[in-house]
């Protein structure tokens, strides 16, 4: 469905800060994948989402979306086709406007807003409808700013707005890591739930080996800005974290860093 | 104050309140400070007062004079996303060239609308007095744009600026092209920037290139006295809040000038003073409470 190929992109090129960040990437995402992106500290994962959703323009190499070529399109025309789910919860919602005005600016991705109203009687139906799927008892704050939600209710509700719109590709970035352990875990069964029952075409971008591995049916590591790992369907299933760990000793042939990688 | 200073004060409180809820609407909805506005009600003023005189319905050069105005707006939003120029100063350089095209549509400094008919002409003929007509026809467009400007920011198009100038990155996400919403934004403020501007060279008979001098400060002590007296708690009371500060702020200048202490007194020239004063004072009073509020 998706495809990167030869995807190559730096940061401060032609400065002495060079760096890297995607080497030659070649990947094509399946209709159905759910894939779980691994790897160390500026492996590259967030900038391959990033490169995905266009926030940032590849120096070589291409993004081919159904056959069309997407490399150049800027990041708000990909939205039409992808949903996003950032690290930072405050980045996905608007703070300042409501509850179902966030939503109803979700409900129009990708299409054209003209003079009708932004939230209409019928959208808010839709919306408390929506809001029960996560539990959260926010059906009764349709009202409420945003802003006077905490983190992992501001998260729970950008996950439901990337995919209130079946997104074609849904790109979630690091999504569970900026918020406490236990919350952590509902969005992520949220997540879970969302994606099995739409079997919604998804990246995430994880530090977390068991979830990486627990979650979605194949997994690629980064490192140093390539793909040294993919591995997919009964591979992946029968994958430990000891597994990942050898396989990247295997092809890196040197010590693994101990980070955040290793806090599972 | 005499009850025609008061007359004098809502007049021009109502008629600027016009160019408040433009720069409202760049500073607070779209969080674009923009300085365009210093330009760009003259050039409304400009328009305005050379279509009347090669003969346009003033009315109508109401309208010429909000569509220069878009224009120059969105020319600072051009500036600013698509050649990636700091909106400040985008909206400086953009402020700076409609000095020289202000002259150029006038065919020198200024023009005076002495003996032609203005939109306040048909009132007056009804018999009404000038001190009532022109706040009474002021205070009428005001509420219009105000109903209007409430009316835009809950639609789609304007709940996508909203979250423009709130979370650049969410909305870019929803599909959103933020140098569009950008450009319409600024666009539209200096739109109803020029139709203030055009109303005030209607109202005191004549349009002038330095009329412009100090309007954002003016603008922006208007937001922001209004915003401390009636409030911003939800949307359209911060909207009203806008009118309301020009008001305020147009009351507590012609307060000012009347003031005497000895042989000392206000003149108009010190208005900028004042206005600068005031501006600091607003926006540094809500520190100052804290920091005496913990003592």
């Amino acid at each position: 469905m998706l495809e990167l190929s030869g995807l190559t992109l730096y940061f401060h090129k032609g400065s002495i800060n060079e760096v890297r960040a995607l080497s030659d990437v070649n990947l094509t995402i399946h209709e159905g994948d759910f894939i779980t992106v691994i790897g160390s500290n500026g492996a590259g994962k967030s900038t391959l989402l990033s490169a995905l959703a266009g926030s940032y323009a590849p120096h070589s190499g291409s993004v081919t979306m159904r056959g069309q070529d997407i490399t150049r399109w800027p990041e708000h025309k990909r939205a039409r086709f992808m949903g996003r789910v950032f690290q930072d919860p405050l980045r996905g919602t608007c703070a300042s406007l409501s509850i179902a005005q966030n939503m109803a600016l979700a409900l129009r991705r990708g299409k054209w807003r003209g003079l009708t109203r932004g939230v209409t009687a019928a959208d808010r139906r839709l919306f408390a409808a929506e809001v029960k799927k996560i539990g959260l008892g926010l059906e009764s704050r349709l009202d409420d700013r945003i802003g006077l939600l905490s983190g992992g209710q501001r998260q729970a509700l950008t996950l439901l707005m990337a995919t209130m719109v079946r997104p074609d590709l849904l790109l979630l970035d690091e999504h569970t890591a900026a918020l406490d352990p236990k919350t952590a875990n509902q969005t992520l069964l949220l997540t879970e739930h969302l994606v099995t029952s739409q079997s919604l075409t998804t990246l995430m971008v994880t530090h977390n080996m068991n979830q990486a591995i627990k979650l979605g049916n194949r997994l690629i590591m980064l490192h140093q800005g390539e793909i040294i790992l993919d591995v997919a369907g009964k591979a992946k299933e029968e994958l430990t974290v000891n597994d990942l760990l050898a396989q990247f000793y295997k092809v890196k042939g040197e010590e693994f860093s101990s980070d955040k990688m290793l806090l599972t | 104050m005499t009850f025609f200073a008061l007359m004098g004060a809502l007049e021009q409180g109502l008629v600027y309140g016009i160019m408040v809820l433009g720069v409202y609407l760049t500073f607070r909805i779209l969080d674009f400070p923009d300085l365009t506005v210093d330009g760009s009600l003259p050039l409304g003023a400009a328009v305005s007062a050379v279509c009347i005189t090669q003969g346009m319905h003033p009315a109508l050069s109401l309208l010429a004079a909000m569509a220069a105005g878009f224009l120059a707006g969105a020319l600072t939003g051009l500036l600013n996303t698509k050649l990636g120029i700091l909106h400040l100063l985008a909206s400086i350089l953009t402020m700076t060239a409609l000095y020289s095209v202000n002259i150029r549509i006038m065919g020198g400094p200024n023009v005076s609308l002495l003996g032609v008919d203005t939109v306040l002409d048909p009132l007056m003929r009804t018999g009404l007095p000038g001190y009532y007509a022109s706040p009474l026809l002021f205070a009428v467009l005001a509420a219009a744009v105000i109903l209007a400007l409430i009316w835009f920011l809950y639609t789609e198009m304007g709940q996508a600026m909203l979250a423009t100038g709130d979370n650049r990155q969410m909305i870019t996400s929803q599909g959103v092209d933020t140098h569009k919403v950008i450009i319409l934004g600024v666009g539209l403020s200096n739109a109803l920037v020029a139709l203030a501007g055009g109303l005030i060279a209607q109202n005191q008979g004549a349009a002038d290139v330095n009329m412009g001098v100090g309007t954002i400060v003016a603008g922006l002590a208007s937001v922001i006295v209004g915003e401390t007296v009636f409030g911003n708690r939800s949307l359209p009371r911060a909207v009203v809040a806008a009118v309301v500060g020009s008001i305020i702020y147009r009351v507590a200048i012609a307060l000012a000038l009347g003031l005497k202490i000895g042989s000392f007194s206000f003149t108009p020239s010190d208005l900028n003073l004042i206005t600068a004063l005031l501006v600091v004072v607003a926006l540094t009073a809500p520190r100052l409470k804290k920091r005496f509020g913990k003592c």
